[in-house]
């Protein structure tokens, strides 16, 4: 045993550990004991205990908020992994095979490029981007249109039950890109001759997907439904700046971090901001803890 | 998004657990990191400077020499008023003193932590879409009582204390439970807005009863042009505003008092049910659907090319249009009108207030250079520099006499003049922001046809009534 090693190895571990507590773990735990309190932000909180909690249960914006994480978890990550692989699809192995390699459509490689536009951009300029297409009126992108041809105006941001779903259309939009790189990769690296064998046999382009790269693709599809979930519980960026009077009509597409938000820099209730907080905290470890479950399964050997 | 592309083998349970620790923290950033400084430094390591010695010219007692740090919402008035009138006057009558001057969009991201940690600057003026919460600063002791600044003696003439030169009103606006915290600078009437050029085009007249008002309505329908409307994604207020100024001259002035008292069944009235149900006809039948997802600069954009008729808004509105405004476009104030013929408050009543608040900090280090800032401004020399810069009346009496105002203001204040004793205002939304959402969200549902004058009352009410239980909520009287 070499002299010295522990000290060394201690000295490396203290720094690391120290910064995460001050950081991460201290930061938590303040916001824990904060939302046992009634601080509005200015001065000493006072102790109120569950307070905040038995309040969270009956108040209406908040069940709203959770609820919109539901509708978001299934849709988002359903649409845009559907429409992501069947670009990947398209770009890595649609085409026609040339030489015994299996290839995109034609202009693939310029489509990577287009598609993994939206990813670049911020999200707050997509949000105004979008006020852009969105518009009401004859100034909207796609409104504009409508109303040349003599369309009524569609009222995106406004009817109560199409607000959510236009902003999830964003959201999908913006994301997409980026799958359709991760699934590429994952295809790239599944081996041509499974695909020359299993057309050999007579498969069709349907076949080809569902029974050669989706199976073979399954990890990255796993990786993909957590990273897309948990942007389900995020989207304050899109919703704060997108949707008409933060979250609205009515809540109709207001998320947790609005909430939280609202009640802590508009009405200064940092305590029962704190309060949502947690239990945002909580909806999201329930949620990984909950998809590291369900998507267990034996990976594809080949 | 920050998502960073990683080989899928590298996903453990560890790795998703971070994951799904940073996004909660993603939500909670900002609640942490006040949090740090939260339970420790809100005693505040500030010391506050020594008094001067009091003189004719030094009324509340200055330090000569002490820094203020003045904090400016650079919004629809700007900056300029400040750097260019009032500091330097404040210069001039304590040249040894340093004055510190910073511009904000949002004020609240900036002052907060300040505040929380016990360093708040010696003047702000809290204002805009991001002002902190009035009420909250309030009820924590944070603002400076200004009753020593209303009692000393102006600066134009020292046998007139500071409350003669204002406009009444002015501290009852400001004041918080009868205490003056805030104050109300600017000489604000809310009415309903349309281009003079326009109306006489069309041979059009505004209307004061309620008959010629859905007459007029109709006219300018049939000319092609909306109505009437206001912007629903941001703006909602300037409506909730309309409803409740018919509502208290339907049943008087006390349907609003009783409505900034939370007391029981005050938005259950009927003056307010039969005023929400008359404008909400008007929004089903003489506004624009589309208007609910604009925002407050495209409406009233909208209005300047003359695609809508009818505007309501305060009359900080002519200055900020004043870019997109077309020449001879002259906008021109109408009272909102009546409802009935035996409306307790004539046609001519109106909403009118002092406007865009400024406070001083209790707990700054400077606090009578504060105070001494405000009487600074309040003088002749300080409101007339005021109303040059941004073309808007101070609450200062004596300080746009021969002042020529744009036509918007000029005839705001000829309604003013018009109204006589019959002007009132409202506070709900300062004292409980809350309640302010609520109504906003109310108002769009009801003005967009979602839901009626009886949904419209019981929704708020029911707001109301929860913020009237809520122990951490400081309630306010008047």
């Amino acid at each position: 045993m070499r002299h010295g090693k522990y000290p060394f190895v201690i000295g490396f571990l203290f720094a690391p550990v120290a910064l995460y507590v001050t950081f991460v773990i201290w930061p938590y735990a303040q916001a824990f004991q904060i939302s046992m309190t009634n601080w509005r932000g200015l001065s000493a909180p006072q102790w109120v205990g569950f307070d905040n909690y038995r309040r969270l249960l009956d108040d209406g914006a908040f069940w709203k908020a959770v609820q919109h994480h539901g509708v978001l978890l299934l849709a988002l990550p359903l649409i845009t992994i559907a429409i992501a692989l069947f670009f990947a699809f398209l770009l890595n192995v649609g085409g026609k095979s040339s030489g015994g390699q299996r290839q995109g459509v034609w202009g693939a490689k310029f489509y990577r490029v287009v598609f993994f536009f939206p990813q670049v951009l911020a999200v707050a300029i997509i949000a105004v981007l979008f006020q852009m297409v969105y518009r009401p009126n004859e100034s909207g992108l796609i409104n504009g249109v409508l109303m040349k041809f003599g369309l009524e105006p569609v009222l995106f941001l406004v009817k109560p039950n199409l607000a959510l779903w236009s902003i999830i259309a964003v959201l999908v939009w913006q994301a997409v890109g980026f799958y359709v790189v991760l699934f590429s990769a994952g295809m790239a690296s599944i081996p041509g001759e499974i695909y020359e064998a299993a057309e050999m046999d007579g498969a069709t382009k349907v076949t080809l997907f569902f029974r050669v790269t989706l199976p073979l693709l399954w990890d990255t599809l796993q990786v993909a439904w957590v990273y897309l979930g948990i942007a389900a519980f995020d989207a304050f960026a899109i919703v704060a700046v997108l949707s008409v009077d933060g979250g609205g009509p009515d809540g109709a597409t207001t998320v947790l971090a609005m909430e939280i938000y609202r009640n802590a820099f508009v009405y200064s209730k940092y305590g029962y901001a704190s309060a949502m907080g947690v239990a945002l905290f909580f909806l999201t470890l329930t949620f990984a803890a909950l998809t590291l479950r369900l998507t267990k399964r034996e990976s594809v050997e080949y | 998004m920050s998502i960073t592309p990683e080989h899928p083998a590298a996903l453990d349970r560890r790795t998703v657990l971070r994951r799904a620790a940073a996004v909660g923290m993603l939500a909670t950033p900002a609640i942490g990191l006040l949090g740090a400084c939260a339970t420790s430094g809100s005693d505040g390591d500030n010391e506050q400077v020594a008094g001067g010695t009091k003189s004719e010219k030094n009324p509340l007692g200055v330090k000569e020499d002490a820094a203020i740090e003045v904090v400016i919402f650079n919004g629809g008035y700007g900056e300029k008023y400040a750097t260019d009138v009032h500091e330097p006057l404040y210069k001039t009558a304590f040249p040894k003193a340093e004055v510190k001057h910073q511009a904000t969009q949002a004020v609240s991201t900036v002052l907060q932590p300040r505040f929380a940690s016990g360093n708040p600057p010696e003047f702000v003026n809290n204002s805009g879409e991001k002002l902190m919460d009035f009420g909250a600063l309030v009820a924590d002791g944070q603002l400076q009582d200004l009753t020593e600044l209303w009692d000393a003696p102006s600066v134009d003439d020292p046998a007139k204390k500071v409350r003669d030169t204002v406009v009444p009103g002015t501290i009852e606006a400001g004041s918080f439970n009868g205490k003056p915290f805030v104050l109300y600078y600017v000489s604000t009437v809310f009415g309903i807005w349309y281009s003079g050029k326009l109306f006489k085009d069309n041979g059009w007249a505004p209307a004061k009863s309620w008959d010629e008002f859905i007459t007029l309505l109709t006219n300018i329908k049939a000319k092609g042009i909306t109505p009437y409307g206001y912007a629903g994604a941001n703006a909602a207020y300037y409506q909730w505003n309309v409803i409740l100024t018919q509502a208290a001259k339907i049943g008087g002035t006390d349907v609003l008092k009783n409505i900034d008292n939370l007391e029981d069944g005050a938005w259950k009235q009927d003056a307010v049910k039969q005023a929400a149900a008359a404008w909400a006809e008007v929004g089903a039948k003489f506004s624009d659907k589309s208007f609910e997802g604009l925002k407050h600069t495209d409406v009233q954009l909208r209005q300047n090319q003359y695609k809508v008729a009818l505007y309501p808004s305060g009359d900080w509105l002519e200055g900020e249009q004043k870019k997109d405004t077309p020449a001879g476009f002259d906008y021109q104030l109408m009272p909102v009108p009546g409802l009935t013929a035996s409306d307790k408050l004539p046609a001519t009543a109106l909403r009118a207030t002092a406007g865009e608040g400024y406070f001083v900090s209790a707990k700054s280090k400077n606090p009578k250079g504060g105070l001494e800032y405000m009487r600074q401004m309040l003088s002749k020399a300080g409101a007339k520099g005021f109303t040059e810069v941004v073309k808007a009346p101070t609450v200062v009496t004596a300080g746009s006499e021969g002042f020529a105002f744009p036509p918007g203001v000029a005839s705001s204040q000829a309604a003013l003049k018009a109204a006589g004793q019959d002007v009132f205002n409202l506070y709900f939304d300062g004292w409980y922001k809350e309640l302010d959402t609520e109504a906003r969200t109310a108002t769009n549902e009801l003005m967009f046809g979602r839901i009626n004058a009886d949904a419209f009352v019981e929704r708020i009410q029911k707001r109301a009534d929860a913020i009237k239980k809520d122990s951490s909520v400081t309630k306010f009287k008047r």
